[in-house]
Parts: C-alpha cells; sequence; structure tokens
C-alpha cells in the first residue's frame, strides 16, 4: 500500500515537471528533435541565440529588472511606514483607515485595468515602467504583513530606545526593521516574483519596446506572424523564466519558507 | 492635536495616497463611469443611465463569460484544494524523495503564466503536440483539444490547477507541520485506520487553512486569465472566455470603457461578496483556530 502510494506520488511528481521538462527538451535541441525524443540527439544553444536574436530581449530584460527593483523598493519604504502606523501608533481614524487599506487585499489592482488606465493616461505616463508599477506600490499585503510583524516586538525595547532620546523614525529604523529582516526577506521574494510573472496590467499599459517587461515581450514575440518555430518560442520561453527559476533552485527553502510565511497571517 | 495623531497620519500618508489613487479611487469612478457612455473625443461621456447594464443583459458573450468563469472556478478551486491537500500529505510523509517532490509540485508557481502557457500550447497542440502523441497510443488520436468548444476550457483549467496546487500545498504542509504527532501515535494506539485518522482529526484541524486557500483560490479564478491569451485568445466561439478576458477586449480591443466599466462591476460585485463571505466566516473563527 505504502509502495502504491509512493509510485503514485512520483507519477504525479513527474507529471508535474514534464511541462517543463519538456520545454527545456525543445530548447536545447535542434528544431527536427522536438517531437522526435532520443536519448542521443545533439544539444545545442542555437535556438537561445536565434530567439535572442529575433526580439530585444535584453531590453525587456533591463524593463522588468528596472520594474521589479522599483516596486520591491517604493513597497518596502510606503509598507513599513505604514504598518508602523498601524502597528504602534494611536490616532483618530485608524480603524477605519485599516479597512481602507484591507479593501486592496480583495480589490486588487489587477481587475480595476480600465480604470487604472484612465488615470494613467490622465497623468501623461502611459507607455512607461513606473505607470506599470504604480498601481502595485502601497501594498495592502505587505502592510498587514509588516504590521502583524511590528506588534510582536515587545514594546519593552521601544521605551528603552525612547528614553535614550531615539525619534519614532529612528526606532522604527534601529528596532523595528532589524527585527522583522525574515518577514522583509519572505515578502521580497514574493512581490519580485509577481511583477517579474506580471502580465494583463503591463500588457494594457506599455506598448514599445523602451517599456515592456519581459513576459509581454515574451507574448508580442510568440504571437508575431513571422511563422518562428517551436524551438525558438521554447527557448525564449525558458530565458524569461529562467532568472526566477535558478533563484528557486538555490534558494529552495528561503522560498518555500518566504511564500508560507507570507501567506499565514 | 496629539503628536501621535500626527505622526501617525504622517507615516500613513504616502501609502494612503496610492491607496486612493489606484484603488478607492478607481472603485468609484467605475461605478460612476458605468452610467456614463464611452467618451469620444475630449467631449465629457453624457450620462446615459443603465444603457450599459441593459447592453450587458443582452451580450451573450458576457453571459457565456460569467458561466465559463463559473465553470473554471468550480474546475479550479476544488480540485486544486484537494490535489495540495494529497500532496502535502505526501511531502510530509517519509516517504523517498519528498524534497525532489516538493520541488516538483511547487515549481510551477514560480514560473510565469504566460510563459507556462506556451508550453501548453504545444502540449496540445493537434497533430504533433505531446497530447496528441500520447493519445495515438491509445488510438484516440486526431482532436484539437483547444480548437474544440467542448474541451478547450476544461483544458486551460487544467493548466490554472497545474499553476496552483503546489502553491497552495505549502500552506497545508505548514498547517500539517503544527499538527502535534501525539495525535497520530494516540490514533495508531486505538487502532485507527490512517483514512480514519484523516478524516476525523486531519481534515477537521486543517480547516482554517481550507478556508483561507478556498478564498484564494476563488480570487485567482477570477484573475488568473494570462494563460487565455496566449493558449485560445477566448476561443473558440468564445468557450474559454473569463470575465476579466471579457473586460480586457472590451476595454482595449473594443475600446468601450464605458461598457467594460459596468462589466467591470460585475468582477467588483463578485470579489465584495467573497469579502463578506471571509467576513462572516472568519467570524465563526471555523474551528480550532
Amino acid at each position: 500500500m505504502r509502495r502504491l502510494e509512493t509510485l503514485a506520488a512520483w507519477i504525479l511528481g513527474l507529471l508535474w515537471i514534464l511541462p517543463l521538462a519538456y520545454a527545456f527538451w525543445t530548447a536545447f535541441h535542434p528544431g527536427e528533435f522536438s517531437t522526435r525524443f532520443q536519448l542521443l540527439a545533439p544539444l545545442t544553444l542555437d535556438n537561445f541565440r536565434r530567439a535572442w536574436e529575433a526580439a530585444p530581449f535584453a531590453r525587456y530584460f533591463l524593463n522588468s529588472f528596472m520594474l521589479v527593483t522599483m516596486v520591491l523598493s517604493a513597497q518596502l519604504v510606503l509598507c513599513t511606514l505604514a504598518g508602523y502606523a498601524f502597528a504602534r501608533f494611536d490616532f483618530p481614524g485608524k480603524e477605519i483607515a485599516f479597512v481602507l487599506v484591507l479593501v486592496q487585499l480583495m480589490i486588487m489592482p489587477d481587475v480595476l485595468i480600465v480604470e487604472n488606465y484612465r488615470t494613467m493616461a490622465r497623468l501623461g505616463i502611459l507607455d512607461s515602467i513606473p505607470a506599470i508599477g504604480l498601481p502595485y506600490m502601497a501594498s495592502a499585503f505587505g502592510i498587514f504583513l509588516l504590521r502583524q510583524t511590528f506588534k510582536t516586538v515587545p514594546r519593552e525595547l521601544d521605551e528603552a530606545a525612547r528614553v535614550e532620546g531615539a525619534t519614532a523614525l529612528q526606532v522604527l529604523w534601529k528596532v523595528y526593521v532589524p527585527l522583522a529582516r525574515p518577514v522583509y526577506l519572505a515578502f521580497g521574494l514574493v512581490s519580485v516574483s509577481y511583477h517579474w510573472n506580471n502580465f494583463l496590467w503591463p500588457l494594457i499599459v506599455t506598448n514599445s519596446v523602451t517599456s515592456r517587461p519581459v513576459t509581454v515581450g515574451l507574448q508580442v514575440f510568440s504571437s508575431g506572424d513571422q511563422g518562428i518555430d517551436w524551438s525558438i518560442i521554447t527557448a525564449a520561453t525558458v530565458m524569461t523564466s529562467a532568472p526566477l527559476l535558478v533563484a528557486f533552485l538555490l534558494f529552495q527553502r528561503q522560498f518555500v519558507q518566504s511564500f508560507m510565511r507570507a501567506g499565514i497571517r | 492635536m496629539k503628536r501621535s495623531t500626527v505622526h501617525g497620519w504622517l507615516l500613513l500618508l504616502p501609502a494612503f495616497v496610492l491607496l486612493a489613487l489606484f484603488t478607492h479611487w478607481p472603485v468609484v469612478g467605475t461605478i460612476w463611469d458605468s452610467f456614463h457612455a464611452t467618451p469620444k473625443g475630449s467631449r465629457p461621456a453624457p450620462w446615459v443611465g443603465l444603457e450599459n447594464y441593459r447592453v450587458m443583459a443582452a451580450d451573450e458573450v458576457f453571459w457565456r463569460s460569467l458561466w465559463n468563469n463559473l465553470w473554471y472556478a468550480l474546475g479550479t478551486v476544488p480540485i486544486s484544494i484537494a490535489l495540495a491537500i494529497l500532496m502535502a500529505l505526501w511531502v510530509n510523509s517519509a516517504m523517498r524523495g519528498r524534497t525532489w517532490l516538493r520541488m516538483a509540485f511547487f515549481t510551477p508557481t514560480i514560473l510565469p503564466m504566460i510563459a507556462v502557457a506556451n508550453i501548453w500550447l504545444f502540449f496540445y497542440t493537434p497533430q504533433y503536440g505531446l497530447l496528441e502523441q500520447f493519445t495515438r497510443l491509445f488510438g484516440i488520436a486526431g482532436r484539437n483539444w483547444l480548437g474544440s468548444p467542448d474541451t478547450a476550457l476544461a483544458c486551460v483549467t487544467i493548466v490554472a490547477i497545474w499553476k496552483e496546487a503546489g502553491f497552495f500545498m505549502i500552506f497545508y504542509l505548514a498547517a500539517l507541520q503544527s499538527i502535534p504527532p501525539s495525535l497520530a501515535e494516540a490514533a495508531a494506539i486505538e487502532g485507527a485506520s490512517r483514512t480514519y485518522y484523516f478524516r476525523r482529526v486531519v481534515f477537521p484541524l486543517l480547516m482554517p487553512t481550507t478556508l483561507f486557500v478556498m478564498i484564494n483560490a476563488v480570487i485567482n479564478s477570477v484573475r488568473l486569465v494570462d494563460h487565455i491569451f496566449v493558449m485560445t485568445r477566448g476561443g473558440p466561439n468564445n468557450a474559454t472566455s473569463l470575465l476579466l478576458f471579457h473586460v480586457y477586449q472590451v476595454g482595449f480591443n473594443f475600446w468601450d470603457t464605458g461598457y467594460a466599466a459596468a462589466l467591470t462591476i460585475v468582477l467588483l460585485v463578485v470579489l465584495a461578496a467573497i469579502a463578506i463571505g471571509q467576513f462572516v466566516f472568519l467570524d465563526k473563527r471555523v474551528h480550532y483556530q
């Protein structure tokens, strides 16, 4: 019985990894082997080279990198400040403000595409990287996560620092932020993978090479009508997934724990 | 005014400005715009009352998308939860190769949906796709899985399940690890079978996790439409058009933003209903939390 279960688990595991394994097969072999599986089929990097030359992927990668960095740094600052306010300050309207923040957990920017597009048009920043990032910068999820974390910091530490004459911001920086380091790591990983993978909103708000992230770039590339063959599309697919995939394989434990920590509130 | 009041609001201010601009205002704006026609040129859009909603009631693609989305949710939510529990139980047991299994199950979570959709597209391709090669062994080849309205929705649903199950698995894994081993020992001493132990002890203890995962899964069934763009573009014959995808088409292919706003209202109502449902449920605290 146990044996049978192990077998079932392994079959499911293989099934789960199959699409990715298949993508690697196709990407690293010449086109004629994309549907023929021979153990000794010659390996090649040619598909990657041709994909890289067929579309401005270097620029797309740069755009994605800038987007992810911009969003994450803005999120870290904004969410830290707001989380601190909710965790350790008493002020009238706090309850309502908190509910207003939580609204974003349910109504994500992903569904407000029509109105946000208008706003970006009014601001005159359509087709720019900040336009992709702005709706996500004040992350309710990040605020909530940091508020929970800051609340677990013992008051005594806070008061001790105040007695020594530290200001509110100094206390935040010297006491709260260092203690929340694992949470920052968790939030960072989740945020980076979310924004690296995000597609719909960037698709809507960008329409040129200078602002498109890789996900949109890949879509533009693979839906092009120049009759590109599968091996090249798959190579491009592997390429766009590679940064996160490599990071994940290297830091598996941190990734899994981060996603876990971020989910349990 | 007290100092903590000033400080509190000052700390909140930057995040709040952005939230107001890109979450609260758009919600209000969506409601407002749904009662207006689509603006033409620089002239302000005229008030049309319920006209957009009347169009919606007569829009067959909208109804189709609504039903599709319902089936999509009914497919993804229970199956991905069941698979997630199964995966978590396996990965949490003393099974051989469980580290490898955990990696295999979790990997789809971190891959871009738009990229994996390309792989799945080829998987389903008629004649030389992987699925077709496999079914040919059983002599049932010759199907166009994504091209036929009967199977297309199921195909994109499977992709969503594949993407999500491993993500949900880790929440169950965390919950399983917090169950004291003494419970399993006690059950073993009492002679309870593994199935019985799961049904009467583990599953009830997982209830809060299930609720949390379920809410996320439902939200995802509204939000997860990326693969539609690559695999079917809503076709064939709108068989895979989901609500958010329809909003996109109306708003950004036909540029009918007034009507797109009205369609967005449907999404907002669905999400609000989930939020209220969650609030009511969490108020009862489910069990044991």
